[in-house]
């Protein structure tokens, strides 16, 4: 490859970002300063440059939160240290959201006019921001800050929310909620800087008796590990140890405990088919990249019980054979960033990890990276394009290994069953025959206490939203989205039904990521269509025709329905049998997950003139 | 003639093996001595057998059929003559399988395969011409038409006739965007759709240097260029793909012109593309002056004269003077790709100036 790097050089404050990631460059031949003696002989590079081709997206981190944007002197630079091609690293710069690869201040509000803020009354907050500081995106006049709009950002029982990122020497990042435009504008303004606060945790159920996967939080001190040691923190990973991997499978697999990220797909089979591989190294990803609309568990369980995860990470490790472990938190989690990172730093230097190296990384604003071959893709430096399946991760997977990849409120599971003798049968006592375990739902939008709830799998949904005290005011509920925006809306007449995977199956609905957002009578669900329209159109990688043109027009579609036009045209009823048949394609023919639910929820709406008349 | 025996085969006349018994040894002439073949091991080295790939049992459209253990089920198809629509896919390129056009039906699984890439597995059923089949295969090409300039791409306009695709049914085209308009988008933000029209990537082509133009109104994506450009031919990684979903594009680093980038000119790019987003200039501006005429061209086979390596080429010539310069897929020498000098150096051989000098 001919590495063709043109334009100025990086500034220098570009360069020490970069170099605070990886080093002060070896050669003038990477990038530094050129030694006419050794370079002019030796050229350093090739494939062990090439090899760390997977610290590209820290070291774009690194300048973004330095600079604020990416330049391409700084690009360049990047791409000398890495011997990536330019145009590949600008292909990976302008993938993710959180990259700028055009001039934008150093302060930026990035708020969120998502499902649950949007029933907060963010649309106000948006036009009150476009009054006071001016459009989305535009500099204000000293061209120091501005703001955006932003996706979920999984802060949806404190709605509305911001996220404040301030790019400098000491880069900040904050999560303001719930914030109107008077706490945006004091937050990034010349005296606003540095202003961190955050607001108790959002378990309503915090301290109650019997709780199991949230038991600590709000009542553990999530800092310390000496905490966490006497509540009884690291004795399943001493257990593990001492029953061995292929018992700890044994056990995972016998509490019929499977994945909490959406698919639900078998924890043990999946552990166990990783450990039987001959393919060396074994990875272990725990994805965090929890970016579905309107969930919110898997930062709760960072934030409040971070060592948790770092046990639970530990025990997989251990059961698949695994010394090499990431995990990916999405690029929104400034304090669950905070808290994981901390905590397996302790961990580490208390020598609680053994020969484990548990890696964090960073999303960069990409709903997509949540779908596991992408948050490999993008984890090894590249786009986050979903690969095509078969071969599955256990075969092939981050870095072409056999790989186990697991999300956060999975791997917290497995404390509970592997934590005592005989944890796994009373593990499989819990919930109902095909929903077996302890789940966390993410309750918000219309409810009295919006937050995180644990319950067994088999409460209705009319229990669990007793439980968050129902719809405020004495409106009457409107509809309930289960699973967020790859979801499915229900009606008032699905109160009844259990929240278990077959229950919920059987009335075509699902349980996803576990998000339940409440809808009244009040709320503008046009509105909530439009915005998944545009969100899944936002979203979508591109890579696939399916996806990629067919989120252009379901949006488009939406728009002329809720405008009005089709009806005006008299083309209504084509226009939803238009939508039947791009959702099918999207479903049938798209490469991954995304596609294939972008349609779900909005046709399960359009199917109720009761719900939504458009 | 069997390799196991070449050294006795070369000598038709058997002269070098009948002893000449009783007469005295004549004076060879020297043509004997040159044919006869020096003493050597009667038997060449042969490389090992390779085993004939064991065969599968698969059904397609309910007929059985046997077709080599790791083929895809496309190569499956064709072996069948089952024609089956391809616009992302090419022989000597890795599949990408994003087009989805060449999706098929296979029992049990959720969603349709794209039979590209798929490996056959025995016992898999595969159906290529099912309403869901149908159906997806048509809404690809309504999504693409309605979005791309397919104007010269026949493959595509074939597809959506036989698929009876309705591209227009989306309404009429969004405006044309402007220059590097595309180019500038940022993931995750866009504009709010019309209600009167289909967003498009239509924008004026970027003509930049004099051998090649780039014209992604008629670009589907298929990422064939990049592929060329990288890892499958040239090695170079002049362009990527850049931005996200819908704003996707081929790029260049930072959009520059290509002067700028690090393109060699090979022209692999313009070999791969299936719908003429890519073009050779002289192409390009004989069908802006309404000359180029396909039917008028004759090709003629000849071999590089630039270097030792032998590429073949294909001239393609219209009016006695060459306008394009290809490559044949199956060539084992260049497997479709060039270099610069012989896909664009073909000038001197139509300078008919007076001699300078």
């Amino acid at each position: 490859m001919d590495l063709h790097v043109i334009g100025p050089l990086a500034t220098p404050a570009e360069r020490a970002a970069v170099d605070a990631i990886l080093g002060p460059a070896e050669s003038g031949w990477r990038g530094g300063v050129r030694d006419t003696g050794i370079d002019g002989h030796v050229a350093r590079g090739g494939h062990a440059a090439r090899s760390r081709r997977d610290l590209l997206i820290p070291a774009l981190h690194a300048i973004q939160s330095r600079i604020g944007w990416i330049s391409q002197p700084a690009l360049n630079y990047v791409c000398k240290r890495l011997t990536v091609p330019p145009a590949e690293a600008w292909g990976v710069a302008t993938f993710y959201a959180l990259f700028a690869t055009s001039a934008r201040p150093p302060v930026v509000a990035h708020v969120c006019d998502d499902l649950a803020c949007r029933l907060a009354g963010s649309d106000d907050l948006c036009a009150d921001l476009e009054r006071t500081m001016g459009l989305a995106g535009v500099p204000d006049h000293d061209g120091e800050r501005t703001w955006l709009r932003s996706p979920c950002l999984g802060v949806c029982e404190r709605a509305p929310a911001a996220m404040i990122t301030i790019a400098g020497t000491v880069p900040q990042a904050t999560v303001a909620a719930p914030v109107d435009a008077a706490g945006i504008a004091a937050r990034i303004g010349p005296d606003g800087g540095g202003r961190t606060e955050h607001r108790d945790h959002p378990v309503p159920q915090a301290g109650q008796p019997g709780l199991r996967l949230l038991a600590r939080i709000g009542v553990v001190d999530p800092t310390s590990l000496d905490a966490y040691l006497a509540s009884g923190g690291f004795r399943a990973l001493e257990r593990a140890r001492a029953i061995g991997p292929q018992q700890v499978i044994d056990e995972v697999t016998a509490a019929n405990l499977v994945g909490r990220g959406g698919a639900a797909f078998p924890t043990g089979r999946k552990w166990a088919a990783v450990a039987a591989q001959p393919a060396l190294p074994h990875y272990l990803v725990c994805n965090a990249d929890e970016s579905e609309p309107g969930t919110f568990k898997d930062r709760v369980l960072m934030e409040g019980d971070p060592f948790a995860v770092v046990e639970a990470m530990a025990i997989e490790a251990f059961a698949v054979g695994a010394t090499k472990a990431y995990l990916y938190i999405r690029g929104e989690y400034p304090l669950a960033e905070a808290r994981i990172a901390d905590a397996i730093a302790r961990s580490r230097d208390a020598g609680l990890l053994g020969d484990l190296d548990i890696e964090l990384r960073r999303g960069a604003g990409a709903y997509i990276c949540g779908e596991e071959t992408a948050l490999f893709e993008s984890i090894e430096g590249k786009r986050g394009e979903p690969r095509n399946k078969p071969p599955f991760p256990v075969e092939v997977g981050l870095f072409g290994k056999p790989t186990a990849v697991n999300n956060v409120e999975t791997l917290v599971n497995v404390l509970q069953i592997v934590g005592i003798d005989g944890g796994a049968a009373a593990y499989r006592a819990i919930g109902t025959d095909g929903s077996t375990g302890p789940k966390l739902f993410c309750v918000s939008g219309n409810v009295t206490n919006a937050g995180v709830y644990e319950v067994e799998f088999g409460v209705t949904l009319g229990q669990l939203l007793a439980m968050a005290g129902g719809v405020p005011g004495g409106r009457t509920l409107k509809a309930v989205l289960l699973g967020g925006a790859a979801g499915v809306f229900v009606g008032p007449e699905a109160l009844d039904t259990p929240l278990t995977f077959e229950a919920t199956r059987a009335i075509g609905a699902t349980l996803g990521s576990g998000v339940v957002l409440v809808f009244d009578e009040t709320a503008d669900m046009a509105g909530a269509l439009t915005r998944i329209a545009r969100f899944f159109r936002d979203e979508s990688c591109g890579q696939c025709v399916p996806c990629r043109v067919g989120t252009v027009r379901q949006e488009e579609l939406l728009a002329r329905l809720a405008s009005g036009a089709a009806a005006a045209h008299g083309r209504r009823d084509d226009e939803l049998a238009l939508l039947r048949e791009l959702g099918q394609v999207m479903r049938d023919a798209s490469i991954c997950g995304l596609g294939q639910t972008a349609s779900s929820a909005i046709e399960s709406a359009l199917r109720r003139p009761e719900m939504v008349a458009l | 003639m069997s390799g196991d025996g070449l050294s006795m085969d070369r000598d038709p006349a058997g002269v070098a093996n009948v002893p000449h018994a009783g007469e005295p040894p004549a004076a060879q002439p020297l043509t004997d001595i040159l044919l006869r073949p020096a003493a050597r091991p009667s038997r060449i080295p042969q490389p090992p057998a390779r085993p004939e790939p064991a065969l599968v049992e698969i059904t397609i459209d309910g007929s059985p059929v046997s077709v080599p253990a790791g083929s895809t089920i496309l190569e499956a198809c064709r072996a069948e003559g089952i024609d089956t629509p391809t616009l992302c896919y090419l022989e000597n390129l890795t599949p990408v399988n994003v087009c989805r056009v060449c999706v098929v039906e296979v029992t049990g699984s959720r969603v349709l395969v794209p039979a590209c890439s798929r490996r056959v597995e025995a016992g898999m059923e595969v159906q290529t011409d099912s309403d869901r089949v149908r159906l997806s295969r048509r809404m690809v090409m309504e999504l693409l038409g309605s979005s791309v300039d397919l104007s010269t791409a026949p493959a595509a306009a074939g597809y959506i006739e036989r698929y009876e695709a309705d591209p227009e049914r989306y309404g009429p085209p969004a405006r044309t965007a402007a220059p590097g308009e595309r180019d500038a988008h940022e993931a995750g933000h866009h504009h709010p759709p019309a209600t009167d029209a289909a967003e498009t990537v239509l924008q004026p082509v970027k003509v930049d240097n004099e051998l090649y133009i780039r014209d992604y109104s008629k670009c589907i994506l298929c990422y064939k260029c990049v592929e060329a450009c990288g890892e499958d031919a040239q090695n170079t990684f002049a362009i990527a793909v850049a931005g996200r979903g819908f704003d996707a594009r081929i790029s260049t680093e930072s959009a520059v012109p290509l002067p700028d980038s690090a393109c060699v000119y090979c022209g692999n790019c313009i070999g791969v593309c299936p719908t003429g987003a890519l073009m050779f200039k002289s192409e390009f501006e004989m069908r802006g002056a309404g000359t180029w005429d396909e039917s008028a061209q004759t090709v003629t086979e000849t071999i590089c004269p630039y270097c030792g390596v032998g590429c073949v080429l294909e001239l393609h010539v219209q009016d006695n003077t060459i306008v394009t310069v290809t490559s044949p897929l199956d060539s084992s020498v260049t497997e479709g790709h060039l270099c610069v000098k012989g896909r664009f150096g073909f000038q001197f051989v139509q300078n008919r100036g007076p001699r300078q000098g």
